[in-house]
């Protein structure tokens, strides 16, 4: 992934450079390893493999310590150099950000656990079609979103935002779909609620994708997106 | 110090009596409401000023709400101290300086001829960098201003002078040894008694250059408290090389480039979100 835009250097005191450069580099390595994380999970639900399923539980204590680090990072940032204007928000937002990734990391070791139990009690009987569907759509999210960060990228920012209303349309037509199922077949219904619930968690990691979406919005435009329709956020972004 | 001593003004009825054909002269108008929801204490409309050939400020056109802090913040040089200088007319003190556009205090013109600079200078009071108390003692120091304003009476005088060095943060300090020397107090005291000094006459609008700049930071927090404290009386104008200390303190920042205003706007927005690069730069410390 490419590094941040350079708009955050060219400070007088160069200490203060490389401690920007830093901070949102932490940010992108972590969010690498979140999208190795979340690509691995998925994988271990379609094939049934239990021991990349373990793979992605162990890895999540990664994630958790890198929030750690960053935020510590982000509060010596604070402390020292009282950051203004577009320094303070990118502190802020890269505060927020890391949340929200260690949440995605959290929902993927969900996805894993639920692998592991599907590939011993034997695989569900239907829901897989919908997940490959939905994952491949929301880890794109969480790809572009961290993208939007490093380029700075409003517009990308935007389209990972309105995206998210599409994912929530087709968690909710699978889900409808897989209880009509169970209501014919009650037999499956333990396997298949482990799908719905790794259909809830992708659902879950699409609404964090979005999160990241307006912390970026926030850190470049300096608007606070969060908690609006997608038109009213359009609306304030465009709006001088 | 509670808000009903600074409410008290012992001098009130006084000032008028003695004041009646100045004030008459300034012919104070009640102030509109602005668009902004604020009033004006004071306005430059296309003020341009020349040291000489040199031209230190450019068509400034700027309007101070009253009764709140304005900051002025920008690098050395940029002409923020000349600004502040311009409103209570010190500038007539420089050789070599002209001033063209118009200043105004309450929607009248302080270049006026039938405007006293005296009692200009009365309401629109000053403060230094660098504390200047008489060589005199604490007492006398708050008592001048009163004594050459024609008060006499030694218990209105007193009671002013308690009221103003209460409103100044320095009453308990200095209770006991008004007679002391001014000078033998520490940097701190000594400015926070210039500040009563200033208030003891009842000014409308006090204007700050670099007040605790010279000071050691626990001075510099007591006097931001006093500031915060005395705007719900006085209009402020600070000019400040801090920018923490602009942030904390005001809640207008105007930002000065090279003789130009760059951007003035409300202290939260402007920094965290300012306008104009320029502005973004120098308060990121891009700035250079």
């Amino acid at each position: 992934m490419a590094a941040t835009k350079d708009v955050y250097a060219h400070h007088i005191s160069q200490q203060f450079n490389l401690e920007l450069e830093e901070v949102k580099n932490h940010l992108l390595e972590m969010g690498g390893q979140v999208e190795s994380q979340l690509s691995s999970s998925i994988q271990a639900l379609v094939a049934a493999d239990s021991e990349l399923a373990q793979t992605v539980c162990l890895n999540d204590q990664q994630i958790n310590n890198l929030e750690i680090d960053i935020d510590e990072e982000c509060a010596r940032i604070l402390a020292r150099r009282q950051p203004a204007a577009s320094d303070l928000r990118l502190i802020l937002g890269i505060s927020k950000i890391i949340t929200d990734l260690e949440r995605i990391g959290d929902e993927s070791k969900r996805i894993a656990t639920r692998a592991i139990k599907l590939a011993e009690n034997g695989q569900a009987p239907k829901g897989y079609v919908e997940v490959r569907h939905i994952s491949e759509t929301v880890r794109q999210m969480v790809n572009q979103s961290l993208d939007a960060f490093a380029r700075l990228d409003v517009a990308l920012a935007l389209k990972v935002a309105k995206t998210d209303a599409q994912v929530d349309m087709e968690y909710a037509t699978a889900i409808r779909e897989l209880i009509t199922y169970m209501m014919e077949d009650p037999r499956s219904i333990g396997r298949v609620m482990d799908i719905i619930w790794s259909l809830r968690s992708l659902e879950r990691i699409g609404d964090h994708a979005r999160n990241i979406a307006e912390h970026v919005i926030y850190l470049v435009q300096g608007k606070d997106v969060r908690h609006v329709s997608y038109d009213q956020m359009e609306a304030q972004v465009h709006d001088g | 110090m509670t808000q009903s001593i600074i409410d008290e003004t012992p001098l009130g009825t006084r000032a008028v009596k003695t004041h009646a054909i100045n004030l008459a002269a300034l012919n104070r108008a009640p102030s509109a409401k602005t668009p902004h929801e604020e009033q004006i204490a004071l306005q430059t409309r296309d003020l341009n000023l020349f040291y000489g050939e040199k031209q230190a400020l450019n068509s400034i056109e700027l309007d101070i709400p009253k009764k709140r802090v304005t900051a002025f913040i920008g690098p050395s040089g940029c002409g923020k101290s000349t600004l502040l200088r311009c409103f209570n007319r010190m500038n007539d003190l420089v050789d070599d300086c002209r001033i063209k556009g118009r200043i105004l205090l309450e929607q009248q013109d302080i270049h006026d001829r039938s405007v006293e600079v005296a009692e200009l200078r009365r309401r629109v009071g000053m403060v230094f960098q660098k504390p200047n108390p008489f060589p005199k003692s604490i007492y006398e120091n708050v008592a001048y201003g009163l004594r050459i304003h024609g008060v006499k009476k030694k218990r209105l005088l007193d009671e002013t002078v308690e009221w103003a060095l209460k409103g100044a943060a320095l009453w308990d300090e200095v209770k006991d040894r008004l007679d002391d020397n001014a000078l033998g107090l520490s940097g701190g005291q000594q400015q926070r008694l210039v500040i009563a000094r200033t208030i003891a006459v009842e000014p409308e609008v006090l204007l700050l250059d670099e007040p605790a700049s010279a000071l050691d930071p626990i001075s510099t927090l007591k006097i931001e408290e006093l500031i915060y404290e005395l705007k719900s009386k006085y209009t402020i104008v600070i000019v400040t090389h801090n920018m923490q200390q602009a942030a904390r303190v005001s809640d207008y920042t105007a930002f000065l480039y090279m003789g130009e205003l760059i951007e003035f706007g409300d202290t939260d927005t402007l920094f965290t979100n300012p306008q104009k690069t320029a502005t973004e730069d120098y308060i990121t410390g891009r700035y250079g």
